[in-house]
């Protein structure tokens, strides 16, 4: 059997995405032109552009789209650092910048980038759930802020912030407030009014549309200036010609989202907590990770004491079963899960972890089949661990 | 178009990762005549070696193991525990991380740390022996010089920082601080990582 339980990492491209795709590999016409080729391909990435703005309650001209979700993130942090009175009218004197420590590493690498270049940049702390500390937020915020980042909804806990609430706090000192917003666009509902955010980041590749596209929600009359210069294409935001088959894809992910989303939550939701209520069952010693109601309905992430991250991740492979991993040994660097170590999870725990992402094409059946194999799994790396052995970590907990 | 199936991993690793070889049943180790353990579940790797010595000629007739670990950690104490039999504890003590990720047919750069606790854990268990049968002035005793008198960074500390992907004395700098303070180290310990790259990478 196949199991793609991985949908955080990326999706499978819906059925009809797939087919509007292949149905418009033939437009080739640059947007920019004026001939009939041109007027075209303009003509979808403009009706790709009012399917994302009404997807989130924006207006169709505050929607830059760009090569990713990691582009979009550079985007917004890069604007803070110009001195340029003419790009960034008013935030000169802001130079500092609030982040959290549970960010994508495109936000936290730019912010370490930043700060070479002389921004100050402050990171929020998050509880045991990977709920940022408000009263942290609130005694951070000064007149000398100039932006505040904070993801919507964490990729490898799924945990959900209270955007509105510190889009609020952060208007009240007269600073800006971005959401890397790429995994809850498609899978909560998100309007950027009632959140009050200036900057969104989106991706196409996480809700079954293709990789290479993402938009950036630009709030009307934000100060901007391009990441990316030297093009006058969407309206001298964004350089480069438009990827109009990724954009026309994005469009129509956003589209079937619309449609399908609440049903399918709510289907996620109720296969996370048979999968989380058999993993309790079946398999002694472990630990959640993330918080237990406020979070995305198909993300489940667990630590397996014992047992470490790339071992469990590749003897599911060997079974069919796709998850990730929080370990190190996994990542290619040495230290584990940032996000987990920021929750206060210890090395092992967030060595020992995996993260089970649900998605759209997920079955009942999928889940039983992982509840079977996975006891059996962690029973074979624990066997073959020290942790369990006499004068070992967990000695006494078998 | 590739397939699927492609690891990070040589078919050799993946062949031990699948099915590892002598691990330790139980967990009783009284049964043996050399234990040794190295590293710590925080870190993300542990190994646990055990070894059966035959008393007149010294040579291992059993090797098992423990590990906490990746897959590369795994597979790597279960292709040493199958290179030591029938060595002696001498010929064992000398076995190198280089051979046992030869052995493997190759490691990526970023693993070949966890092919270096397999060999520790086993050069424990040999000296454990030694200790346990009264003969400690045979006890090996792996010394460190230090290199760095300011930041007090020995040779081993070099070593692990060339396991960990340190390729240039820059890089070298930053994994341990070495030569940041009067900097009168540099060419020894520019030797060393040269010496390290070399044993441990062919570099």
């Amino acid at each position: 059997m196949k199991v793609y339980f991985d949908n955080n990492a990326t999706t499978p491209l819906h059925p009809e995405v797939k087919k509007e795709l292949i149905e418009a590999m033939g437009m080739f016409g640059n947007p920019s032109s004026m001939h009939a080729w041109g007027r075209e391909a303009r003509a979808n990435v403009e009706d790709a552009r009012s399917r994302v703005a009404g997807f989130i309650g924006a207006h169709d001209d505050e929607i830059v789209f760009v090569g990713s979700g990691s582009e979009a993130n550079n985007t917004v942090l890069s604007l803070f650092v110009c001195a340029s009175n003419q790009c960034i009218p008013g935030t000169k004197m802001r130079s500092s910048i609030i982040t959290t420590k549970i960010e994508h590493p495109c936000v936290l690498e730019t912010s370490e980038c930043l700060a070479h270049r002389g921004a100050r940049v402050k990171y929020l702390n998050v509880d045991r759930y990977g709920k940022v500390d408000l009263d942290q937020l609130a005694g951070m915020l000064g007149d000398d802020v100039g932006l505040v980042s904070v993801m919507m909804a964490n990729n490898e806990i799924g945990t959900l912030q209270d955007i509105a609430t510190i889009s609020k706090m952060v208007h009240e000192c007269g600073a800006l407030m971005h959401t890397d917003a790429v995994q809850a666009v498609g899978k909560i509902p998100v309007d950027v009014a009632a959140l009050g955010v200036d900057f969104l980041t989106i991706s196409a590749h996480k809700i079954y549309g293709p990789k290479g596209v993402g938009a950036l929600y630009v709030k009307k009359g934000i100060p901007y200036c391009p990441f990316i210069r030297g093009g006058h294409q969407e309206r001298g935001r964004r350089a480069g010609t438009e990827n109009t088959l990724g954009i026309l894809g994005l469009g129509k992910a956003v589209e079937m989202r619309q449609l399908e989303m609440e049903a399918e939550e709510k289907r996620l939701a109720s296969m996370k907590a048979i999968l989380k209520k058999g993993i309790e069952e079946r398999i002694d010693d472990i630990y959640f990770n993330g918080h237990p109601t406020d979070s995305l309905s198909g993300t489940l992430n667990v630590s397996f004491p014992g047992a470490e991250g790339e071992a469990i991740l590749l003897y599911l492979d060997l079974e069919g079963i796709a998850v990730s991993t929080g370990s190190a040994c996994a990542s290619g660097s040495l230290d584990p899960s940032h996000v987990l170590l920021a929750t206060g999870v210890d090395a092992e725990r967030a060595h020992g972890s995996i993260r089970i992402s649900l998605g759209r094409e997920s079955t009942m059946q999928e889940v039983e089949y992982m509840l079977d194999i996975l006891p059996k799994t962690i029973k074979r790396i624990r066997d073959m661990s020290t942790a369990y052995i006499k004068g070992g970590t967990h000695a006494a907990s078998r | 178009m590739l397939q699927a199936g492609e690891w990070a991993y040589t078919e050799k690793l993946k062949e031990h990762f699948m099915s590892p070889k002598n691990i330790m049943q139980g967990e009783n180790t009284d049964e043996f005549d050399g234990v040794g353990m190295e590293g710590n579940l925080q870190c993300g790797d542990q190994m646990m070696v055990v070894i059966k010595v035959d008393r007149d000629t010294e040579v291992i007739t059993d090797c098992q193991w423990k590990t906490y670990g990746c897959a590369s950690a795994i597979a790597s104490t279960s292709i040493l525990s199958e290179m030591v039999k029938g060595k002696t504890l001498d010929q064992a003590f000398h076995i190198s991380p280089k051979e046992v990720a030869q052995e493997l047919g190759g490691l990526p750069d970023n693993k070949i740390h966890c092919s270096v606790l397999g060999d520790k854990a086993l050069r424990a268990a040999i000296n454990n022996y030694y200790v346990r049968n009264g003969m400690d002035d045979k006890v090996k005793q792996e010394q460190a010089k230090t290199i760095c008198q300011c930041m007090s960074i020995t040779d081993h500390d070099i070593e692990e920082a060339v396991l960990e992907g340190a390729r240039t004395y820059f890089e070298l700098q930053e994994h341990t601080k070495l030569g940041t303070v009067c900097g009168q180290c540099k060419d020894e310990a520019e030797v060393l990582l040269e010496k390290f790259k070399h044993i441990h990478f062919g570099a």
